[in-house]
């Protein structure tokens, strides 16, 4: 992609605009509310590493260790809610949707600036308010907040619900900026195949958040209304059915799963042929798979209530479909490979944690597959199993890929370049602890350890100690890939070196502004000529109509 | 394919006529569907009533939200919410029309 | 970067496209923009109130008597009445932006005030409704309540949920109207500037289209 970028180098950036914490809390640029959110969502993963860390240390062996019963479904619900709903579902969309999306569509910044911004403030009452569950005693109902036990239970369960009602409405309104600001700021230039392909997979993730958020807030909100107003709706003494509430928090939770992925796709996406410096092979697959995953994503919830005592015609039909979401998701990765082959390939870390994406998914979804097979899901449902496949998928996966992408945008965002040698050793331990904490619970799982236990069966002890022990691995890399994050600041500057406006040779445009970039990133209106992939590298029999054949129409 | 075609800044003057006859419209469609269910028709009496109510959503979208009038993009937008609607509502009874 | 540059100025941009941003520099005002979020605004409470119908549709299927049994001892004409008060407010909400837009600025806001008079009406029937049901011992929690058949008591545990949560959107919509009339009068909503009514407007009548599926479901059932 070639443009007129016409950078205003002398104007100063969007870090230095601006003095003062206030600047920062009442400031409308999109740049700056994506560092806001960057520093909330990592400070929270740390907090739920952390309680991770010490679910792992109870199980190191079986007995009970520093936690009792009760203390570890606490510390479990805690967990799952801070690393679900403040952690991976905000993580990419949030930070790096608001803050690149923009300049790769050539805009100057989202469509309701002032709506981003009060997203961002939905998101903190709402961490406020989860946190806020910890200070009047937790909450034991896992992160799915089932009834009937959440409608019976004395834990106060008011405060995570309200405060996974807020943040549902954060990506909502997230949702509809960028599902706006797609249509309505692109550079009048710039086609729909034009659009880098991290646009399209946003532009999908926001479509399902619009669509599938307001059914898990009204469904909270039905379950407080019982709780305290005692009108029957899931209450089966009223006449009620548990299972609908089922049917309802995963009409919305599953789709959330590619809320949560589809951006770690579209970040795949936009490295992989920057550092094979190769046109992507197959862009109007991987955009339309993003479209379709969001559409396929919204017809299987209900392959997480096989055993919930469903009608078995409509386990069948749900098992049955949940096997299509698996193509578009197959088609991505065979396109990811096939840009890299005969591609000039460059080991950088932001390819090392592609790799590793392509790695970790790829286990994550073919034991999903398992699952998706009725008959095997009821052997396997509620186990360990389960545990790793969700892991795999959502931090193998998700997880991973916010670190490639702070790892690929920092030198755009702050304009400074870490120390890529300390990088990769984080990389290595994080990769070797990953699957030595998660891989054992597949095989465990498999013997009929069941999830969500505080203590087990002395047979599951190796199992469990070998996964303890990767948790400490994989902390070990996390902890070296942050600190290297935040000591190459200009502020700090413990090591790493200052970045050029390009230091990846892509072809996007987020990477014709200056690093870090001016608060109005384009000066005048850019003029988009060819695709964000124009490589030197075509693909083989280049038949596509994307990306280097494009030109401008007038 | 410009973008510049989702550009709809003149509104599309609507006579006010047309709002009365759709408000009439819609009056007695209401009387009606309250005349149906007094005619007591048992298990009809649903299916009847939820396409009356079908029928005077469309006219209000399509009139009073003024969607007639609007360019492509909001059609679709429309369609894929609406049909990601009848999906829920579908694939759940794809279990309690079991039970 | 790229080897294919073939780099245009802003000079020779298209004049096709001149009229198109205003977003460089400073945000310009665009209603196209702001219409699509309102309708994206509007999908979200489609789902919303969709949830809850499939909520009720579920438990219809499963206590079709039963609903049968408990819409009977719903008031079908005064939910007609109220229909009629809401699809009447809805008109003259289309009404007050269609005089608007060819500039008559008193007119609207008369018929914005009626349009509110409705709402008013409609909460203070929706109150008596709700009033002369408690009275007969029907409220959320009650003893004679807990009396009546299962399916009987999910249908007035929804009536309640459903039908407040409603009016809840109606008192919102109410207070949304009373701003754009404010704003009209103060004449920052005017002839060339109606997208904030022409939103407020898609909002009132999502209010409406809401009741037009609560009024059958729940009165016309028996
Ligand atoms: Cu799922």
């Amino acid at each position: 992609m070639s443009t007129q970028a016409l950078p205003a180098m002398e104007q100063v950036d969007y870090i230095r605009a601006q003095k003062g914490l206030r600047s920062w809390l009442t400031t409308v640029d999109h740049k700056r509310i994506a560092i806001m959110y960057l520093i909330a969502i990592v400070s929270f993963f740390v907090v739920g590493m952390i309680l991770g860390l010490l679910m792992r240390a109870e199980l190191l062996s079986h007995g009970e260790q520093f936690l009792s019963g009760a203390a570890y479904n606490r510390i479990l619900t805690l967990h799952g809610v801070i690393m679900i709903f403040l952690f991976i579902i905000p993580s990419i969309m949030a930070v790096f949707g608001n803050f690149v999306l923009p300049i790769q569509i050539g805009a100057n910044d989202v469509s309701f600036p002032r709506l981003n911004l009060a997203s961002w403030y939905f998101y903190m009452a709402g961490a406020a308010l989860a946190l806020w569950s910890v200070g009047v005693g937790g909450v034991d109902t896992g992160w799915t907040f089932y009834v009937p036990y959440s409608g019976n239970t004395d834990a106060n369960v008011v405060l995570p619900m309200l405060a996974a009602f807020l943040l549902g409405w954060s990506s909502i309104l997230t949702g509809i900026n960028m599902v706006t600001t797609v249509h309505r700021l692109r550079a009048p230039t710039m086609g729909w195949r034009q659009m880098p392909l991290f646009v399209w997979g946003i532009y999908a993730t926001a479509w399902i958040a619009v669509l599938a958020t307001p059914v898990i807030g009204i469904t909270l909100v039905l379950v407080l209304f019982e709780k305290f107003f005692h009108v029957g709706i899931f209450n089966a003494s009223m006449g009620g059915d548990p299972i609908l509430f089922q049917h309802l928090f995963w009409i919305y939770s599953h789709p959330a799963v590619y809320i949560m992925v589809l951006p770690a796709m579209a970040v795949v996406s936009e490295i992989v042929p920057v550092f094979s410096q190769k046109r992507i092979f197959g862009y109007r697959f991987i955009a339309m798979s993003s479209i379709a995953i969001a559409a396929i994503g919204s017809l299987v919830w209900a392959h997480h209530m096989f055993t919930s005592g469903m009608a078995d015609e409509g386990r069948i039909i749900f098992s049955f479909l949940t096997f299509f979401v698996s193509v578009p998701s197959a088609i991505k990765v065979f396109n990811w490979l096939a840009t890299m082959y005969k591609g000039s390939i460059r080991i950088e870390l932001p390819m090392l944690f592609a790799f590793a994406f392509i790695f970790l998914f790829s286990i994550g979804g073919f034991t999903g597959l398992l699952q998706a097979a009725l008959s095997i899901d009821i052997h396997i449902h509620d186990t360990a199993f389960i545990v790793a496949h969700f892991h795999y998928t959502m931090f193998g996966g998700t997880g991973v890929m916010f670190f490639g992408a702070m790892y690929y945008w920092w030198p755009k965002m702050f304009g400074r370049m870490y120390n890529k040698a300390a990088g990769m050793v984080g990389f290595l331990l994080f990769f070797v602890g990953f699957n030595t904490l998660y891989f054992p619970l597949f095989v465990a799982g498999l013997k009929g350890m069941p999830r969500r236990y505080a203590d087990y069966l002395p047979e599951y002890e190796g199992y469990h100690a070998l996964s303890t022990y990767g948790s400490w691995i994989m902390v070990t890399g996390l902890l070296i890939l942050i600190f290297n994050l935040i000591g190459s600041l200009r502020c700090l500057r413990f090591w790493g070196t200052d970045a050029e406006e390009n230091p990846w040779d892509a072809a996007s445009l987020d990477w014709k502004v200056p690093s870090p970039p001016p608060t109005h990133q384009f000066a005048s209106e850019p003029i988009i000529v060819g695709g964000p992939y124009d490589y030197p590298i075509p693909h083989l029999g280049d038949d596509d109509k994307q990306a280097g054949k494009a030109e401008v129409k007038a | 394919m410009s973008q510049a075609n989702d550009h709809h800044d003149e509104p599309h003057l609507i006579p006010y006529k047309t709002y009365i006859l759709v408000w009439l419209g819609l009056c007695s469609l209401t009387l009606l569907t309250v005349a149906v269910s007094y005619a007591n028709m048992r298990h009809m009496t649903i299916p009847v009533a939820l396409m009356v109510a079908s029928l005077k959503c469309t006219i209000v979208v399509l009139w009073f939200m003024h969607i007639k009038f609007e360019n492509r993009v909001l059609w679709w937008f429309l369609i894929a919410a609406v049909g990601t609607y009848v999906i829920f509502v579908i694939l759940t009874f794809a279990d309690y029309s079991y039970r | 970067m790229s080897d294919s540059a073939s780099i245009t100025t802003g000079a020779e941009k298209p004049a096709a496209h001149d009229d198109h941003h205003g977003h460089y520099g400073v945000p310009g005002y665009d209603p196209a923009a702001w219409k699509m979020g309102m309708w994206l605004f509007l999908f979200t409470e489609l789902l919303l109130f969709g949830a809850m119908f499939i909520v009720f549709a579920v438990y219809l299927h499963k206590y079709i008597w039963q609903f049968a049994a408990g819409s009977v001892q719903l008031d079908i004409p005064i939910g007609t009445f109220n229909t009629l008060v809401l699809l009447t407010s809805s008109m003259t909400m289309a009404l007050a932006i269609a005089v608007l837009q060819r500039g008559k600025k008193e007119l609207a806001i008369k018929l914005l005030d009626f349009t509110l008079g409705c709402a008013a009406l409609f909460c203070v029937v929706k109150s008596f409704e709700w009033g002369g049901k408690f009275e007969h011992g029907i409220y959320p929690g009650s003893l004679h309540l807990a009396a009546m058949t299962l399916g009987e008591q999910i249908f007035f545990g929804l009536y309640f949920t459903m039908t407040g949560l409603h009016a809840l959107h109606v008192i919102v919509g109410a207070g949304l109207i009373l701003w754009c009339r404010a704003r009209i009068k103060s004449g920052a909503v005017h002839a060339e500037r109606i997208t904030f009514m022409d939103n407020i407007g898609l909002y009132w009548h999502l209010v409406d289209l809401v009741w037009i599926f609560l009024f059958p479901l729940f009165y016309l059932v028996g």
